[in-house]
């Protein structure tokens, strides 16, 4: 059993030292249940990459493993210098906490390190740019209990950034959002890829939110994956073996809809194209 | 009775820095099964011929790492509620062995004012510096671990690592406390006033420093008011804590209906105005 | 076979009219944590209900002050504690916990005044201990009709509301769904729990009962799936330990140190430490361990 290994900055294949990110044929268990199965895929710097795949496809359990959080049955990941900030799923904070969104972007910074945060110019300075950077310069007073989802969101997305990590990684970050809100959010982290060279890996269910900013696509169906550009691997030949029986792609009016097809004639939609937005 | 004094403000801060934490974790249950299971070595130590403070500290450290041992394997209240029996009913044993000592087990339990000789200063002053330099040494990680764990975890900050920590820091706090406050009410000290604190101010450090003063004034109140009515000190810490969270949840729906927190609408808008 | 038997059994057990109110008031008092104490697991209140336990230390001392049974101290207390924290009912399980330490911390001050002026005003002796860890053999037979009482109606509960106590449990928002009064029942399963507790303070006393309440149910739970089984078994590991405990204690009179014996309580609670670790040793299978946080103190809510 090939334990994950990973590489110091500067290490590594000469080849892939621009990659940011190198997926290796991992394989990953869970509860004895084979949940992917060699799953290869890389990711440059500043690209934009959509993790795509239905729920229990396994979008979450190779997050963990990206992040060191659950280690490999087979297969290595490989992260270059900068390292990894990761935005989790909005999760249910305590409205009596205190702790002010500028407070939790502080800890973003130096979290791990022991002691107390010295009030000091340049820090107070940084978490300022960076809540100004998701917008959320005016909330950055509120306790973190009492922010919106939305808001929670971009706090969390300022968290990640401050670190000035190579890799941005979001679970699910439209999962619950409003199509305005949805829009907004992919607005935002397209700006950041493009203008701090941040490469982003964004794990959604549905793919057309993404398909006006994504560089390329992983698709994730049955613990297997088909990593590439998007026209490249969403289409029919490609998923059909992907998930082991025929699958149709059809295009409309520019979003895309995958569908699984029956031979007599009745359609069951695997995504729906979201509805246009106004 | 200057020792009173002493010892008794420096249990309120310890119990004001590591109770904000006790708080912010909501580990309300534990702070209380830790000290109410020392007591049982202060019986056993008092058997053996051992300095009550060391079965205390013995005691609580021993709970400490059962409630760690015990969570892996069931859920937490369940490893909390069974690390406290198993202690008590150690401690039921050692009573019931020694009964010359029955007289002593109510202050244990309840507080005493007077009982805090000058030989206890010091350890309590050392053990008290410990655990006040233990918090704010491991504050970063300790707080990120506490609000998000996942991030934390992501950054190599091992939550089981920074929960055993805690409950280590848990443990010699309780110790140190018992003999002013007593075993069943340390955890008041711990609760209210932190949670009394954090109903007023938003900022983390802010409100660590207001439970310390709440504290404080909570100890002190208490023994001067024990003092007078010589009623056990515990029966004010009691109440003076429950004033405390009574106030801080007061406030705190006060604040509510006169300051609206900007929603999703409110934010929107003042984007499109910044922008 | 002779010596054997009364190596195990010291004579004069089975005659002793003592031996049989402990062996009465014990067994109804570790069935009814059990089946009662399943519940209070599968919500997370542990925490609720030793806090109970303690609060109904401060019912024990105010009893002897007015000089009743302290049966009715418990009772009376912790049902009111009981009432109180749902009163200041909060819904996230780590503001509830706040609350319910808060009271714990009032009520046992209070307990502490009234114990305080037990021994300074009256002349019991040995309050303390007798409240805090038991009196199971010292009670009063007359107590019987009264701890059968408060059994009944605690039982009685959980069995009324057993299908909307089982679905709120799960999640209150399919109960509300499904047309269940959450806040009544929860009210109710703490009263049920309140009763429970006053129960095992009177035999194993007030600090130990929560060994009771925790220990069997949190075994079953890790034996079996099906809740009708996981009550059963609860009820009947509660009264292995209750009966073998009495047992053993009356056996340690022989022990050293001399003609003392050792307390019941510390028995009871042992045996129910030993059952939960056996059955900790079973192999998890699909009853296994319930789902745990990252490590946290206390789940997320």
């Amino acid at each position: 059993m090939m334990t994950e290994q990973r590489a110091a900055p500067g290490q590594g294949d000469p080849d892939s030292r621009e990659d940011v990110l190198t997926v290796d044929g991992v394989t990953a268990r869970l509860g004895g249940r084979e949940v992917l199965h060699d799953v290869r895929f890389t990711i440059g710097p500043g690209e934009f990459v959509g993790l795509i795949g239905s729920n229990g496809a396994g979008k979450t359990t190779l997050m963990r493993v990206i992040l060191g959080l659950l280690p490999p049955a087979a297969g290595q990941v490989r992260v270059s210098q900068g390292g990894i900030g990761y935005v989790p799923q909005k999760i249910q904070l305590d409205p009596d906490m205190p702790l002010r969104a500028r407070d939790l972007v502080g800890l973003g910074l130096d979290g791990h390190r022991l002691g107390i945060p010295l009030p000091s110019r340049s820090r107070r300075k940084l978490v300022d740019e960076m809540l100004g950077a998701v917008d959320a310069g005016h909330i950055a007073d509120v306790r973190v209990g009492h922010l919106s989802g939305g808001e929670q969101q971009r706090v969390l997305i300022a968290h990640a950034l401050i670190s000035r990590p190579g890799l941005l990684l979001l679970d699910e970050p439209l999962a619950s959002l409003d199509i305005a809100s949805e829009q907004e959010v992919v607005a935002l982290l397209a700006r950041i890829a493009r203008e701090q060279r941040i490469a982003v890996l964004i794990s959604a269910h549905e793919m057309n939110p993404l398909l006006p900013v994504m560089d390329r696509i992983v698709y994730l169906a049955a613990g297997r994956a088909a990593s590439g550009p998007t026209d490249e691997v969403v289409r029919g030949e490609v998923l059909s073996e992907l998930y082991g029986h025929h699958v149709d792609v059809i295009h409309v009016h520019g979003r895309v809809l995958v569908v699984a097809g029956r031979g007599d004639g009745l359609d069951i939609p695997i995504e729906r194209a979201a509805p246009a937005a106004s | 009775m200057t020792d009173t004094w002493v010892v008794a403000t420096i249990v309120a801060v310890v119990a004001g820095v590591v109770g904000f934490f006790v708080v912010l974790r909501g580990s309300a249950f534990v702070a209380d099964a830790l000290p109410t299971g020392a007591f049982a070595g202060a019986a056993g130590a008092s058997l053996i011929g051992v300095s009550t403070l060391v079965g205390l500290g013995a005691f609580a450290l021993l709970g400490a790492l059962g409630i760690g041992w015990l969570g892996r394997r069931s859920r937490h209240d369940v490893a909390v509620a069974l690390a406290l029996v198993a202690m008590l009913g150690l401690g039921a044993l050692f009573l019931s062995f020694s009964v010359e000592y029955a007289p002593e087990i109510y202050s244990l339990l309840f507080g005493e004012v007077l009982g805090i000789s000058v030989n206890e200063v010091a350890p309590v002053a050392v053990l008290g510096a410990a655990c006040i330099a233990a918090v704010l040494v491991t504050y970063r990680p300790l707080m990120l671990s506490s609000v998000m764990p996942e991030l934390g975890e992501v950054r190599g900050v091992r939550a089981h690592r920074i929960e055993m920590c805690f409950l280590v820091v848990l443990a010699l706090a309780t110790s140190m406390a018992l003999p002013v406050v007593g075993a069943l009410l340390i955890f008041s000290l711990m609760i209210g006033p932190p949670a009394a604190a954090r109903s007023v101010t938003d900022r983390p450090l802010l409100a660590m420093g207001l439970s310390v003063v709440l504290a404080v004034v909570t100890v002190w109140a208490a023994i001067a008011a024990s003092y007078e009515t010589n009623w056990p000190v515990g029966f004010f810490v009691g109440a003076i804590g429950a004033a405390c969270y009574a106030a801080g949840r007061g406030w705190a729906a006060l604040r509510r209906t006169q300051t609206p927190q900007p929603g999703p609408l409110a934010s929107a808008r003042a984007r499109r105005v910044s922008a | 076979m002779n010596r054997v038997l009364t190596a195990i059994v010291e004579p004069g057990f089975f005659g002793s009219a003592p031996v049989h109110v402990a062996l009465l008031a014990g067994g109804v008092a570790a069935v009814v944590s059990g089946v009662v104490g399943t519940f209070m697991v599968m919500r997370g209140q542990s925490y609720a209900g030793h806090a109970l336990a303690d609060i109904s230390v401060t019912g024990g001392s105010g009893s002897f002050l007015i000089g009743i049974s302290p049966l009715w101290g418990f009772a009376g207390t912790s049902v009111a504690a009981a009432g109180i924290m749902d009163l200041i009912g909060v819904r996230r399980p780590r503001g509830r916990d706040l609350a319910t330490g808060i009271v714990r911390g009032a009520g046992l001050g209070l307990g502490a005044l009234f114990l305080y002026w037990d021994t300074t005003h009256t002349s019991t002796t040995g309050a303390t201990v007798t409240i805090l860890f038991g009196s199971m053999f010292t009670i009063d037979s007359s107590v019987i009709p009264v701890v059968a009482a408060f059994g009944l109606a605690a039982v009685g509960i959980v069995a009324a509301l057993y299908r909307p106590l089982l679905l709120s449990s799960a999640s209150s928002d399919l109960a509300v769904v499904r047309g269940v009064r959450v806040r009544t029942t929860g009210a109710l399963c703490l009263v049920a729990i309140a009763l429970a507790v006053s129960l095992s303070a009177l035999t194993i006393g007030a600090v130990l009962s929560t060994a009771l309440l925790v220990g069997p149910a949190a075994t079953a739970l890790r034996l079996t799936a099906r809740p009708a089984l996981v009550m059963l078994w609860s009820a009947l590991t509660g009264l292995a330990a209750t009966w073998l405990g009495i047992l053993l204690a009356f056996d340690s009179y022989y022990w050293p140190p001399e003609r003392q014996g050792w307390p019941v309580s510390f028995f009871v609670v042992a045996l129910v430490l030993i059952f939960y670790l056996l059955a900790q040793a079973c192999p998890a299978g699909r009853a296994g361990k319930p789902g745990r946080g990252v490590g946290r103190c206390s789940p997320r809510s």
